[in-house]
């Protein structure tokens, strides 16, 4: 392992790991990491999913025990027993998924991770307050946690963290739940951190976020540390190579392309969401037309699982005419219906909706696939079922020791491929995709981003609802954004910027009164 | 407590095959210690229970007698519990099966034809079918859970039995009775053996056993069952209809549970009686997750079950053994098999108390 190449000052270690291994039945997570943290240092740990990130962060916070290896703390060793252990340390953690009360107040929710060192709750308040201030994330003590957004959620996170001593603070995928205005303000918060003396161990695999924000790197691959660099010198596409591996390729590029005739069209769509912390659906208007992608950006929670529902047929509309497919008001169809008219759907759920977790990869074809001659008088054709399956296998490089396979053993990305390869083989008129390649490897990514491509070159319309707008930006021919169950007008995406789908994913629609046929601007080719 | 479960990464699936075995093995030794404490041989107890009942053709035959039943209505069970519908509801679908039959049969008490007996059946199996629906489009339409419902119409079928039998079914020239006339010999089911009551309802059980392995392994609408039950959101996005399933399943379920309540009053009972029924119906639950809710699974689970009746009564007989001791072989194996599946998912081991000593340091 090459020396760590990034003690830039002469700050001491605050925390290093040596040489920590740890092994799940059937996979070893992590295989013998070095990792080393300079006191004000922010330090990414980069690497795709399944690479081992999360245990070893587990392991720094007490979650998990290592089997092998050191954890020095201030160059002492230290046997982290437990996560109260790690915050008595100075150790603080902001998981991805947020553990608030939501029927409690900010300060309730900081009291109680506290446990006896809370004291007085006026007094907390106060601390509150000033932290917040201090680190420019303005926050009100007395606010209930379901009144507050994302973002904000996320701050109550970041401050309960900091009303204690801290020295560490992780940040696990920190900016995968904020818009790109809340990055900035977390991005300057977490600079002040630093400049204070906090060090920072910041998850993702975002690599512009790091090389924006972070003084040096380590890349673990299949749960090995593949090497160490200053991002800011390195640049994504080296970082990228080192995530992956050389022998992933990684496009960066496709071309754009301008949709013929419409086929997917929605209108006046509003609907009351039926989950009460649901999000309901205000008025929306937007069409999709064949050999276009039409990419939905907005922050999750937005309406996104609403409209998704009323496209699939999971849930009707009010009006048939609502949802139009190839002019046929589909509104009140089920979603066979929809499907026997050339619907395909990628669900954002891969196991327990878009594929039956138990169940083996050739039943996972017919979940879907029932329409493709599968089924005769009733009956499984069973050799038409294992040829399909087959064939979605090897043209889509799916992973796996057959197709007998149950779903729930593959990887994340390799099912995601399947699940697409199922629905693209069954050469569909529209597909429409939620979150494509969340949680998904780059090369597994990059695979799943070209099959959506061939599919529109080949004709199909395609919508995409992604929270990725790097991604959105890559392959979409037009881009708008969801907020609030509001859908901001779309804008060929050679003539928007991410600063612009920023503010329409925040619910700034400035264009709405200037350019009342939101559609109009598809009609100019795309300047590629 | 030295030992602690960990959860396997995958299901064991030897396990998941070997735990009915486990289960009657600790049910077999539990009543063996059971026997001996009440100062029998367990060894000669056990013989009494479980060899004795079958040692010659007759008990055979009675063996299939009591199997025929139990294997229809957790072929039906099957069907629903495979769906996620926890229908508990055999036992009052076996009896409304029961009293439909019997008052088809009465009708046709003079009536010499080759259709009566398919009728009486058919008649039984639309009994039982509509007493299943009824839970079904309940759930379907108000939410109602089945598990309540079904436990509750077990007992409303069971005092509309007992209104019918004590009132309009009862025999005329039955001395007061509470005992339907003797349905006439077409309606009764042909015996297979010579001198025993094997009746054509093994025959019956057998095909259902067949029938359902296709359908769930071959049709489409099982693979829509068991999609419905694994995994209700994949069900819902591919456009499976639910209530379609829902309806279709208790349907089948309660069409089974009413041949089997049919296939009681035709053939071994010959009339209808108040007590049709020792509990077919509950044991079928049993019996279907014994039998791993796959046909070949329940077939070889009714037998079982079957033998644990006769063991029941000889010992009642032989050992002067109350009859609850069946419900009691019943509960073990129901326990035990309970127990056991949590080694599909957990295996156990020792606790490793090293790290924590370890820690003590830091």
């Amino acid at each position: 392992m090459s020396r760590q190449s990034v003690e830039s000052s002469n700050s001491p270690i605050r925390l290093q790991l040596k040489g920590l291994t740890k092994q799940y039945p059937g996979c070893l997570a992590n295989d013998s990491v070095d990792l080393e943290i300079a006191s004000g240092e922010i330090h990414a740990l980069l690497g795709e999913n399944g690479a081992g990130k999360s245990t070893l962060m587990k392991m720094i916070y007490g979650v998990t025990k290592p089997d092998a290896g050191q954890i020095l703390w201030h160059g002492a060793e230290v046997h982290i027993k437990n996560p109260s252990m790690a915050r008595k340390m100075g150790i603080g953690m902001v998981f991805q998924h947020f553990s608030l009360f939501e029927t409690l107040t900010v300060t309730e929710n900081i009291a109680l991770a506290l446990g006896d060192d809370a004291k007085d709750l006026n007094e907390l308040s106060e601390r509150i307050v000033e932290v917040s201030k201090q680190y420019g994330m303005e926050l009100h003590p007395d606010r209930h946690i379901h009144s507050l957004s994302v973002g904000e959620r996320q701050r109550v996170e970041i401050v309960r963290c900091l009303v204690q001593d801290i020295e560490l603070l992780i940040l696990d995928e920190p900016t995968s739940v904020l818009t790109p205005h809340e990055v900035d303000t977390l991005f300057i918060t977490l600079r002040k951190l630093a400049a204070d003396g906090c060090s920072i161990l910041f998850i993702s695999h975002k690599l512009k976020e790091v090389q924006d924000l972070c003084h040096s790197a380590t890349i673990l691959r299949a749960g090995k540390v593949t090497g160490d660099c200053i991002p800011a010198e390195a640049g994504p596409t080296k970082m990228a190579q080192l995530m992956v591996g050389d022998d992933t390729p990684i496009t960066t590029d496709f071309p754009k392309s301008v949709g013929a005739e419409i086929f997917l069209s929605v209108t006046s769509l509003s609907q009351k969401s039926d989950d009460p912390f649901g999000c309901n659906l205000r008025n929306l208007n937007f069409n999709v037309r064949s050999g276009e992608i039409l990419g939905i950006a907005g922050v999750a929670g937005n309406g996104q699982e609403e409209l998704l529902a009323a496209l699939s047929g999971e849930h009707l509309t009010q009006h048939a005419e609502q949802v139009k497919m190839a002019g046929t008001a589909v509104g009140l169809s089920d979603p066979r219906k929809r499907r026997e008219l050339g619907l395909a759907f990628v669900p954002e759920e891969r196991l327990g909706r878009g594929a039956v977790p138990e169940m083996s990869l050739k039943d996972n074809t017919l979940l879907t696939g029932f329409l493709q001659g599968l089924v005769n008088n009733g009956f499984i054709n069973q050799a038409k079922t294992e040829s399909f399956s087959n064939k979605i296998i090897s043209d889509y490089k799916v992973k796996t020791p057959d197709n007998r396979a149950a779903a729930q053993s593959l990887s994340g990305g390799n099912l995601q491929k399947f699940i697409i390869g199922r629905e693209i083989m069954q050469n569909p008129k529209l597909l429409v995709a939620a979150h494509p390649t969340w949680g998904v490897d780059i090369g597994a990514a990059t695979a799943i981003h070209k099959a959506l491509i061939e599919l529109r070159d080949r004709g199909a319309a395609i919508l995409v609802v992604s929270e990725d707008i790097d991604e959105l930006f890559l392959i979409s021919d037009r881009l708008c954004a969801i907020c609030d169950g509001e859908l901001s007008p779309s804008k060929a995406t050679a003539d928007t910027s991410i600063e612009e789908v920023g503010r329409w994913m925040t619910g700034v629609f400035d264009e709405i009164d200037s350019q009342p046929d939101a559609v109009s601007s598809t009609h100019q080719p795309a300047s590629n | 407590m030295f030992l602690k479960l960990q959860p396997r990464g995958e299901a064991s699936l030897a396990m998941s095959y070997f735990s009915p075995l486990l289960a009657g093995i600790l049910t077999l030794l539990t009543g063996g210690v059971f026997f001996a404490s009440l100062g029998h041989n367990p060894i000669d107890a056990l013989a009494i229970f479980l060899i004795a009942p079958v040692s010659d053709l007759y008990g055979f035959a009675e063996l299939c007698v009591k199997a025929a039943p139990i294997m229809l209505c957790a072929i039906g069970l099957s069907l629903t519990f495979r769906a996620q519908v926890w229908n508990i509801g055999a036992e009052g679908q076996l009896l409304m099966g029961g009293l439909t039959a019997s008052a088809v049969a009465l009708q046709l008490i003079n009536v010499e034809a080759f259709w009566v007996m398919p009728v009486v059946l058919i008649s039984g199996m639309i009994g039982g079918a509509l007493w299943g629906l009824l839970a079904a489009w309940l759930r379907n339409s108000f939410n109602a859970n089945e598990i309540l419902t079904t436990i509750m119409f077990n007992y409303i079928a069971l005092y509309i039995l007992l209104y019918f039998v004590h009132g309009s079914l009862k025999d005329p020239e039955g001395y007061g009775f509470p005992e339907s006339a003797l349905f006439g010999d077409s309606a009764l089911l042909p015996i297979l053996l010579e001198d025993t009551r094997l009746h054509i309802g093994i025959l019956l059980a057998m095909f259902a056993v067949v029938a359902a392995w296709v359908f769930l392994s071959r049709s489409f609408l099982g693979f829509q069952i068991k999609v419905l039950g694994l995994d209700s959101n994949a069900a819902k996005l591919s456009g499976f209809k639910h209530k379609r399933l829902v309806l279709l399943v208790m349907l089948i379920s309660g069409a089974l549970a009413g041949l089997a309540g049919a296939g009681e009053v035709t053939g071994p009972i010959g009339q209808l009686i108040p007590s049709i029924s020792p509990g077919y119906g509950y044991a079928a639950i049993i019996v279907a997750f014994l039998g791993r809710l796959h046909p070949i699974g329940i077939f070889f689970a009714s037998l079982l079950m079957a033998l644990i009746y006769m063991g029941g009564e000889l010992a009642q007989i032989e050992l002067k053994l109350p009859l609850a001791v069946t419900s009691l072989f019943q509960g073990m194996l129901l326990f035990y098999l309970l127990a056991c599946d949590v080694f599909i998912n957990f295996k156990v081991k020792l606790k490793n108390t090293k790290p924590d000593f370890k820690t003590e340091h830091a």
